[in-house]
């Protein structure tokens, strides 16, 4: 388990972060908390010639909150999303998933940034972030652009994001309503078999509006629009929420591993899905 | 005197003897990061040497270039089989009677074989100098189903058939197959099949044993150093059993024993995985020999799981008969048994399965029969190990799936079914169907212990509301009450019937008491993490009166260590512990002739009493063994020799059979697979008991390991035999997480022919706690129709076997 040899670098501000991506263009990465790359590296499925390391330049660990937006700097470990009460009380989901990534130790390296810039299909963020419908800001030679979560993963690991560019932080427009954030897994430390994140906002007893989004069932996260129509003015009850699995069911595509053949995952998925739907309505 | 004031029970309390939860001597050093292992050895001018593996299972090697590596800075040598073989050593024996390659000579017959080894400067020379070895590899058709296998054209290994292609008789007799390893058979065929096929009630079931591994968390690993001055070869590295790979290493190599000293420094756990002798080893040494300098070879996680000794792999197929009511009459067992591309296993000649044959469990069973056949296939060689490395668990686990197999065809309850078929306690020793002595046993009293502590009833009540329940729809979850009684055989063993490569399985101490009392005892054991150091102080505090923090406990160096066979299977305190009671004895016998001389008595005329003789009838007169060891080292005693020393070297008579009783409650998610695991109760029975909290320990590890292979842990492959469980992502290794609280019990039956009647604990929480949670897992769905279903239960397992059941709707 040893990489192949790089070079390493470690830059004090995002300018000379830009320019050794721009000089190496490919060849060069940025790591994070390198809790999914150095194990990548050290497989040999990832060849680094030239390492960044972003943990000196500074400005990328802030967490603000404000009445209507939520914003989380890419280098905001997910060990200070959980111990973070300001973010708990403005958006619970957020630990609620947190809690459910890795283990401590896992917790304590890895960023916000690497887990939704990574592009992995098993990475729990990517989903959470669609169904915040959260907005990622990423800077380049050419400056700044600000990207959709809903339209940001193309394929596995492969992302709107290009490759010189860096992705700076995440922005929340402030959740309401109900929330969960529901995981199978096989152990402590596992990447999800299914997981959903759903959060519903109720108004006089029906379903005003909702969000749903899934993990590890198709080589990129899938926000099911569909799934959350079914539930929309219904009363979030068996049929709506029997309705809305079958579209979730629709719009996943799961393959089989370790964790289990198709008809297993898309079951287990239908299960879990319906198990987020109930928390976050009891929670709306 | 001081001493006097003191009561004979503080006495006794200051001994820390037998009995005794005394602390562990070795935690301090190993929860302060202060232990050392094989990677924390370090010389001067080491170098660093690791393998080219095969990608493929199965593959002819048509070319090897190593030039390209060579040109890698660092990189000083590459040794493909062709460098090895004027030495004779591109093959070794394995302790099974077989041979192995070294590095591939001409094909490769698993995933991850060693290839080449490259030797550079550091590790990081010798990762880069792997990548750039080129080898051309032509695949051949894979067979990684035994079965097939035995039907195959393909042979696997040209170097066990003929020029005709006809198989060559093995070490275990005749082959049937050129895929075909052994048949070995206990018991009597015909009788057996007379009473099943004339049975009232006959019980028949298929099942796997998947195929597993240990995973010690530090992985297997060597330092060997050449001195060519003065011809000396040190070898440290993580031995369970020094001395053997001493032995081997001098038969294969020709340097003469006496100038090779193995080490094996402190052990991150075995489990069975380093009793073998393996490649790196071999590479190692070659390499120190041509370069004149150490050599360090150390595995990664993957190349461990992938390459090193595997566990279990045994297809079972039985039969069970009984009379209406319950009565077991006949039990036939076949195996079909996966060894890989080479038989690795660590068994004792005779037994090349093992102890399998003590698969009539703890019942009194009056006729059986068990046949196995072992098998080449293209998967890793190994195949003994895992807490208990004599194929007991797979025993154990197969007449535990039969009992509850025909519980279900008599309708019967399982726990009764048990309780009507155990061997009696009047029956002890008593010899079974398939020829062990059982030593001794009370298992009506620990069954019944173990039920009632659970609230038995209580429990199968509760679960069929719960059935009931479920059936109203008020519930998905079920809930799974698992049963084990197991009967482990360990202490291997007696020298007339147990050897590894002609070795004798005894074992050996020796011990120097020094002038001022304290004590040093060698052992040809090596811990690994059961705490020999705090417990063989233990017995010999008992047996020779000094405090066992006055004694020091030393293995693993064959330089200074008497001969002995190693730590597995459970044999450390059989057949070590018993050496060490024989050696204190010995002092013992030497310390009374000395106490009387001062006493001016006759030797008869003094007792020992806890820590010191005293004269008989006489309790004020006495001399404690501190002053007899002063005592032994500065008077001229007529007619005894100077010093305090012993050597015991003890071939224990049989082997010993703890048992044990454990339940295990679990709900099981039906719409999920997941299970919840509520309760495990395990009483052990493990003898005299040295040290009640290393025990509890043992008991714990031992339960985690077994949850683990219940559960999900296993080393799968796909049609191509490409290992699909390489990784800890994949390979289920359980944390706090997943653990239960386990209750721990115990009932103690002392095994009449053991010096202080000990009889083992290591594995028997593996060898019992593994059909405790498949039972479990298979009773929660009993009531809807499920016989039998294979390990590991995984998420999607369980949820495959209650879909199958029409549970999902
Ligand atoms: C044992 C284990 C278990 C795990 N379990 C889970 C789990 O259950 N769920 C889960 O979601 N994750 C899991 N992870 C992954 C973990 O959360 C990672 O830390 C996370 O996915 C990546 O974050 P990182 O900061 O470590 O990123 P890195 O590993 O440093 O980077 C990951 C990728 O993102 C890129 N990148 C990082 N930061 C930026 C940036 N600011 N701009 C552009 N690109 C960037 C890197 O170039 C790289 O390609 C697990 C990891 C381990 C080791």
């Amino acid at each position: 388990m040893i990489p192949a040899a790089f070079e390493y670098y470690r830059p004090k501000d995002m300018a000379g972060v830009l320019s050794i991506l721009e000089e190496h263009g490919d060849d060069a990465r940025v790591m994070a908390g390198g809790h999914s790359l150095i194990p990548m590296m050290k497989l040999r499925m990832a060849d680094v010639p030239h390492l960044i390391d972003l943990q000196d330049v500074g400005g990328l660990s802030d967490i603000e909150i404000s009445n209507d937006t939520i914003s989380i700097g890419a280098m905001v470990t997910q060990h200070a999303i959980i111990d973070h009460d300001g973010l708990a009380e403005a958006a619970p989901i957020l630990r609620e998933a947190s809690l459910q990534i890795a283990d401590p130790q896992v917790r304590y390296m890895g960023t916000v940034g690497g887990n939704v810039a990574n592009g992995d299909p098993g990475n729990d963020m990517p989903g959470l972030m669609q169904c915040l419908d959260a907005t990622f800001t990423v800077v380049g030679a050419d400056g700044e652009r600000r990207i959709p979560a809903r339209e940001f993963y193309e394929a596995a690991y492969m992302t709107a994001r290009d490759d010189e560019e860096v992705l700076t932080s995440v922005t929340i427009p402030r959740p309401s309503g109900g929330y969960a954030y529901e995981k199978q897994k096989r152990k402590i430390g596992d990447y999800a078999t299914a997981a959903a994140a759903v959060q519903i906002v109720k108004e006089g007893g029906s379903c005003a509006s909702a969000a749903i989004a899934m993990t590890n069932l198709s080589d990129t996260p899938i926000y099911s629009q569909s799934a959350a129509a079914a539930l929309v003015g219904s009363s979030v009850d068996d049929a709506a929420i029997s309705a809305a699995i079958d579209a979730m069911l629709g719009d996943i595509d799961p393959t089989e591993d370790n964790r289990g053949p198709v008809a297993f995952k898309k079951h287990v998925a239908g299960v879990i899905l319906r198990r987020a739907i109930e928390r976050a309505w009891s929670r709306a | 005197m001081k001493d006097e004031v003191i009561t004979r029970e503080e006495r006794v309390a200051n001994l820390k003897g037998m009995g005794c939860s005394r602390k562990r001597v070795e935690d301090a050093r190993f929860t302060q990061g202060k232990g050392n292992y094989v990677d924390d050895i370090k010389l001067d001018g080491m170098l660093f040497g690791d393998f080219v593996r095969s990608p493929y299972a199965h593959a002819k090697i048509t070319n090897i270039d190593t030039a390209a590596a060579l040109e890698v800075p660092g990189v000083l040598a590459v040794l493909t089989a062709k460098d090895l073989e004027p030495l004779g050593l591109h093959w070794m024996p394995t302790l099974a009677g077989d041979k192995q390659m070294v590095l591939a000579d001409g094909k490769v017959l698993f995933q991850g074989q060693e290839v080449a080894f490259v030797v550079a400067e550091d590790r990081y020379a010798a990762a880069d100098g792997i990548e750039a070895v080129e080898v051309e590899y032509e695949e051949l058709e894979v067979l990684i189903d035994p079965f097939k296998s035995m039907q195959s054209d393909v042979v696997l290994r040209e170097d066990t058939v003929d020029e005709n292609g006809k198989p060559m008789d093995g070490a275990h007799g005749p082959r049937t197959h050129h895929n075909h390893i052994f048949t070995w058979e206990a018991g009597d065929k015909d009788p057996t099949f007379e009473v099943i096929d004339s049975a009232e009630v006959v019980a028949e079931e298929t099942m796997y044993y998947h195929r597993t591994h240990p995973c010690p968390l530090e992985t297997c690993g060597c330092v060997a150093s050449m001195d060519k001055v003065n011809g000396k070869l040190t070898l440290w590295g993580t031995f369970q059993a020094p001395h053997a790979i001493r032995t081997v290493v001098s038969l294969i190599s020709g340097i003469e024993e006496h100038n090779i000293r193995v080490i094996s420094p402190d052990i991150g756990g075995g489990f069975g995985n380093k009793v073998g002798a393996y490649p790196g080893y071999v590479c190692s040494v070659v390499a120190s020999i041509v370069t004149g300098k150490p050599v360090k070879w150390i595995e990664d996680r993957m190349d461990n799981l992938m390459t090193t000794a595997f566990a279990r792999d045994y297809w079972m197929k039985g039969r069970i008969s009984a009379t209406k009511d319950g009565k077991i009459t006949g039990l036939h067992c076949h195996v079909t048994a996966d060894h890989g591309g080479f038989d690795a296993c660590a068994d004792p000649t005779k037994f090349p399965a093992g102890f399998m044959n003590i698969c009539t469990g703890s019942y009194d069973i009056p006729t059986a029969y068990l046949e196995v056949d072992g098998v080449y296939t293209n998967k890793a060689p190994g195949g003994v190990s895992y807490r208990c490395s004599f194929r007991v668990t797979e025993a154990v686990y197969f007449i535990e799936r039969m009992i509850e197999v025909l519980a279900i065809e008599l309708n019967m309850d399982a726990a009764e079914l048990r309780r009507i078929n155990f061997i009696k306690k009047e029956q002890f020793p008593y010899t079974a169907a398939l020829g062990w002595e059982y030593d001794s046993g009370d298992y009506h009293t620990a069954w019944d212990k173990a039920l009632k502590a659970v609230d038995y009833e209580g429990l199968r009540a509760e679960q069929a509301q719960r059935i009931e329940d479920f059936k109203a729809g008020k519930t998905r979850s079920l809930m799974g009450i698992g049963l084990s009684f197991f009967t482990e055989i360990v202490g291997a063993g007696p020298v007339k019937n147990c050897d590894i490569l002609g070795l004798g399985m005894f074992d050996s101490c020796e011990i120097r008491i020094h002038p001022t009392g304290s004590a040093i005892a060698r052992l040809g054991t090596i811990s690994q993490g059961q705490g020999h150091a705090t417990t063989f102080a233990q017995i010999l505090a008992s047996e020779i009166g000094l405090p066992a923090d006055s004694i020091t406990i030393e293995e693993g160096d064959t330089d200074t260590a008497p001969y002995g066979l190693g730590t597995y299977g459970s044999r450390s305190t059989p057949v070590a512990g018993a050496a060490t009671a024989m050696a204190g004895r010995k002092i013992r016998a030497k310390a009374q002739m000395i106490a009387a001389y001062l006493l001016e008595v006759h030797d008869d005329d003094v007792e020992f009493d806890v820590d010191r003789f005293v004269v008989k009838g006489a309790p004020e007169r006495f001399k404690t063994m501190k002053e007899i060891a002063f005592a032994a080292y500065n008077q001229a005693i007529p007619g005894i020799e100077p010093g305090l020393e012993a050597v015991s070297y003890y071939d224990p008579p049989n082997m010993t059979y703890p048992f044990g009783a454990y339940v295990c409650v679990m709900d099981i998610d039906v719409d999920t697979g997941v299970t919840d695991i509520r309760r495990f109760y395990a009483l052990d029975d493990c003898g005299t008991r040295i040290n009640p909290m290393v025990i509890e320990g043992q008991v714990h590890g031992g339960l985690t390991e077994a949850l683990a292979v219940a559960l999900g842990q296993e080393i799968a492959y796909d049609e191509m035999g490409n290992v699909k469980t390489g990784t800890l992502m994949d390979f289920f290794l359980p944390t706090a997480w997943e653990v239960p609280n386990y209750e721990t019990d115990h009932t103690v039956t002392p095994s009449p022919h053991h010096p202080i009647g000990a009889k083992g604990v290591g594995e028997s929480p593996h060898v019992g706690g593994v059909p405790c949670f498949s039972n479990a897992v298979q009773d929660a769905f009993r009531a809807f129709g499920l016989r039998h279903t294979n390990m590991p239960h995984d998420h999607w397992r369980i949820w495959k076997t209650a879909n199958e059941l029409g549970l999902h709707g």
